[in-house]
Order: structure tokens, then C-alpha cells, then sequence
């Protein structure tokens, strides 16, 4: 583990497991968990994309998630109730799908995206999370007190003069940018997990929000630092390990 | 006094107009009841106030500058989110002083382990302490007990008299009679 070629994907992951949960907790205020899954799919689709027209795959990822992003306003009337994520996600896993199968060139990342291999990560992929991190982390701390006085009082949010899409629409893009990088180094169930998880076994149990946001955070990086070490020590992918690690432990706390 | 606002022969609804003609001022300080039977449209004309309802005719002046703050019959979606009763106050700038005692014990719990009232009570007072110059509270006594009305009854007329206006719409007679400075009943399209 302590080898570099463990210890720039287990520092890679680790600033993913601290940044997915509090993502999913901003996701999961908003009911919009299923997003996760939406964007990461997407973000599929765009690297594969990219790699077959002969680009760096995390630009197309990045760039089809953020493009699902900026446009998932603009169709949310035709689409309520979560139908426009559900089209994102089917859309996106078929594209990724096809392109797979049919593109050689294709086929090996495609495993990786949906097995979930975190080992491929190097010092380019774990600089891209670094700045995610900070960049996360900020956007999160300066748009939380708006998205929850949106979700809470919205008639009091708007007649105070305070816009609601730019808060909203600046969200959706942070989280399928974040989301999209994190399918790029952890696989589509492995950042699923992670956003999904942790949140939803923080809100049963926390106190308040703030006790909420820590919470997911501890349990989301206790469950990854397990599951890093043992599929390293079991030889086997790394999301799927991780996402039977966090379901069991949301089985038991549950 | 200085006015806060000034609703002028204003037809207000969504789709379509769903009140009559509605003429009212109120002065800072004042607390103006809006009370009259379902369906005459009380609750559109707070709407109509913030710009969330369509004015179809008639006109509304506000104050430069006005703050407000409004309640709705609306329960703040609560349900499975982990936000205390202080982390709620803090998201509209209220303060916790002056709570009663029922509810000062419970102000670090979780919103959604509370009773029905106690949420109510918290998600008004939410409201009513947060930074403004013009209250528009709907229906404020509905899941209230008799201190919880007591408690709000008083607490109105404090903030009345620490400069705020208020309208209030009601269907609790007793309650409207207790903290209105004035009242206005509508009619089935038309004012009195």
C-alpha cells in the first residue's frame, strides 16, 4: 500500500470519500440521490466518447455530465419527479453501453468505469480530486445555508429577493462535475455508493445538520479505508467491495 | 406611522382572478386582520403582496426598500432531514429569546422529533423573528394549542409595537379580535 502505485489511488480515493458524502447529503436534501447515479452514467458515456474520438476520456466524462448539468433545468417541468435523472441514467448507460461493445478501443475502460477499479489512478488523476476537493468543499460551504432555506421556507427565499436558479443550477453543475470525476477514478456504483450511503445513514441518526454532515463523512471514509485494504488484500475491484461493505454497514445500523 | 403598503382595487389569482377588487393600507406598527369565508381568496392576496400570485388588475405600492416575511399554511418539508430547531431559526436570522417554555427545552432536537404543534410553533416563530418590516402570516393559530395561541397573541403585539406591520389572515375570530388593530372581511367579491 505504501508502494506509489497504491498510495496515489488510496490518497485519490480518500479525497473522493471525504467530498461524495457531503455531496449526497446536498443531494439527498433536495430528494435528488437518484442524480448520482444520472451523472455518473452520463459521465460514462462522455469518457467513452472522448476515448473513441481520440480525447482524454475525463474531458468528455466531465464535459457530458456538466452539459446533463446545465440543460436538466431547462427540461425539469416536462420531467418532474425524478424522470428526467431516470432518463439521464438510461440514456447514459446505453450509449456506454453500445460504444463498448462495438469499439475495441472502448471495451477495457468500459470495464473499468462500471467494475469500479480505483488502481488506475495516478498523480494526474489524484491533482484532478485535490482541486476537486477544495473546489467542492468551498461551493458546498457557501451555497449550504441557500439550499436549505430554499428547500425549507422557498416562498421566504424568493420574496427576500434571493434567486433561486442560480444557486440551484450552480449545484447541479458542481454535483455532475464532481460526480463525473469521481466515475472516472472509482467506477459508476463505487461513487454511487459513496453519495448514496453514508447521507442516508446520517439522516436517520444525526442530531442536526451539522452533526448530519460529519457523520456521513466519518462513515463514508471508515467504509472506504475498508474497503481499499481489503480488495487490495483479496485481489478483487475495488467498488464492488466498497459497495457491499456500505451496505452492510446500512444494514446493520439500519 | 409610515405606510408600508398600499393595495389599490387589486384583482389578484393564478390562473384566473379569484378575488374581488381589495383596497388596504397598513402603517408600521399595525396589525391588520384579513379574515371572510373559504374560497374568497385571502391567502392569494398575501400571495399577490410577495409577487407569487398574478395581479390582474388594481395596483400595489410597497416601501422602498420593504423587508418581508411570510408564513404559509405550508409545512416546511421536515420529514427525515436531521435540522434542529436552532439550525431552522438560524436559516431566516430569528433568534431563539422570547420562545415560550415549552418549546425553549426542545430548541436543539431534531424538527422532525417533535409534536405537530411544537414544529408549527418553531416553523412560525422561524418567521416571525426573522429580520422585516412587514409579517404576512396565514393562518398562524392552526395546530396551536390555547398557550400556543396565548403565547402568539402576545408575542404579536410586541413586535407590532417594536415598529412591524402585520396582516394576518384567520379564521379564528377570537384570535383576530384579541391582535388586529383593525379587520377586513372579505366578501364573495368584494370588500367591507
Amino acid at each position: 500500500m505504501w508502494n506509489e502505485l497504491f498510495l496515489l489511488p488510496f490518497l485519490t480515493g480518500l479525497g473522493l470519500a471525504v467530498l461524495l458524502p457531503l455531496l449526497g447529503c446536498y443531494l439527498r436534501l433536495r430528494d435528488e440521490w437518484l442524480a448520482a447515479l444520472a451523472y455518473s452514467h452520463v459521465a460514462a458515456a462522455g469518457a467513452l466518447l472522448a476515448l473513441v474520438a481520440g480525447l482524454a476520456p475525463v474531458i468528455g466524462g466531465l464535459a457530458a455530465a456538466g452539459l446533463a448539468g446545465v440543460t436538466k433545468r431547462f427540461f425539469a417541468h416536462r420531467l418532474a419527479g425524478g424522470a428526467s435523472y431516470a432518463m439521464l441514467l438510461l440514456g447514459g448507460w446505453s450509449v456506454a453501453v453500445l460504444i463498448a461493445a462495438n469499439q475495441p478501443l472502448a471495451e477495457r475502460l468500459g470495464h473499468a468505469l462500471f467494475d469500479g477499479q480505483l488502481y488506475f489512478a495516478g498523480s494526474e488523476q489524484l491533482a484532478q480530486v485535490c482541486a476537486a476537493v477544495v473546489v467542492g468543499l468551498s461551493f458546498l460551504r457557501l451555497l449550504s445555508g441557500r439550499l436549505l432555506l430554499a428547500h425549507v421556507y422557498p416562498d421566504f427565499f424568493r420574496i427576500r429577493g434571493l434567486r433561486a436558479w442560480p444557486i440551484e443550477s450552480g449545484f447541479d453543475v458542481l454535483a455532475a462535475l464532481l460526480l463525473a470525476l469521481a466515475t472516472m477514478n472509482m467506477g459508476v456504483m463505487g461513487a454511487f455508493s459513496l453519495v448514496f450511503i453514508p447521507p442516508w445513514l446520517a439522516f436517520r441518526r444525526a442530531r442536526n445538520w451539522r452533526n448530519g454532515l460529519w457523520l456521513a463523512l466519518l462513515i463514508g471514509v471508515v467504509a472506504y479505508l475498508a474497503a481499499f485494504l481489503a480488495a487490495l488484500g483479496l485481489d478483487q475491484p475495488f467498488g464492488p467491495i466498497l459497495a457491499l461493505l456500505l451496505i452492510s454497514l446500512g444494514l446493520v445500523i439500519a | 406611522m409610515s405606510q408600508l403598503i398600499h393595495l389599490e382595487q387589486v384583482v389578484a389569482g393564478w390562473q384566473q382572478p379569484a378575488t374581488g377588487p381589495v383596497d388596504l393600507s397598513l402603517e408600521a406598527g399595525e396589525v391588520l386582520g384579513l379574515t371572510g369565508p373559504n374560497g374568497v381568496g385571502k391567502s392569494t392576496v398575501l400571495a399577490a403582496m410577495t409577487g407569487r400570485a398574478r395581479v390582474f388588475s388594481g395596483r400595489i405600492e410597497q416601501r422602498p426598500g420593504l423587508r418581508l416575511a411570510l408564513q404559509t399554511q405550508d409545512v416546511p418539508p421536515v420529514d427525515g432531514l436531521p435540522l434542529s430547531g436552532r439550525e431552522l431559526l438560524a436559516l431566516t436570522g430569528a433568534g431563539a429569546a422570547g420562545l415560550p417554555p415549552w418549546l425553549a427545552g426542545r430548541i436543539d432536537d431534531r424538527l422532525d422529533r417533535l409534536s405537530g404543534g411544537q414544529r408549527h410553533y418553531l416553523a412560525l416563530w422561524a418567521i416571525l423573528q426573522a429580520p422585516a418590516d412587514l409579517v404576512l402570516l396565514d393562518e398562524p393559530t392552526n395546530n396551536l394549542d390555547a398557550a400556543g395561541v396565548g403565547h402568539l397573541t402576545a408575542h404579536l403585539r410586541e413586535r407590532a409595537a417594536a415598529g412591524a406591520g402585520m396582516i394576518v389572515v384567520s379564521h379564528d375570530a377570537a384570535f383576530v379580535e384579541a391582535v388586529c388593530d383593525r379587520i377586513i372581511v372579505l366578501g364573495a367579491r368584494d370588500v367591507e
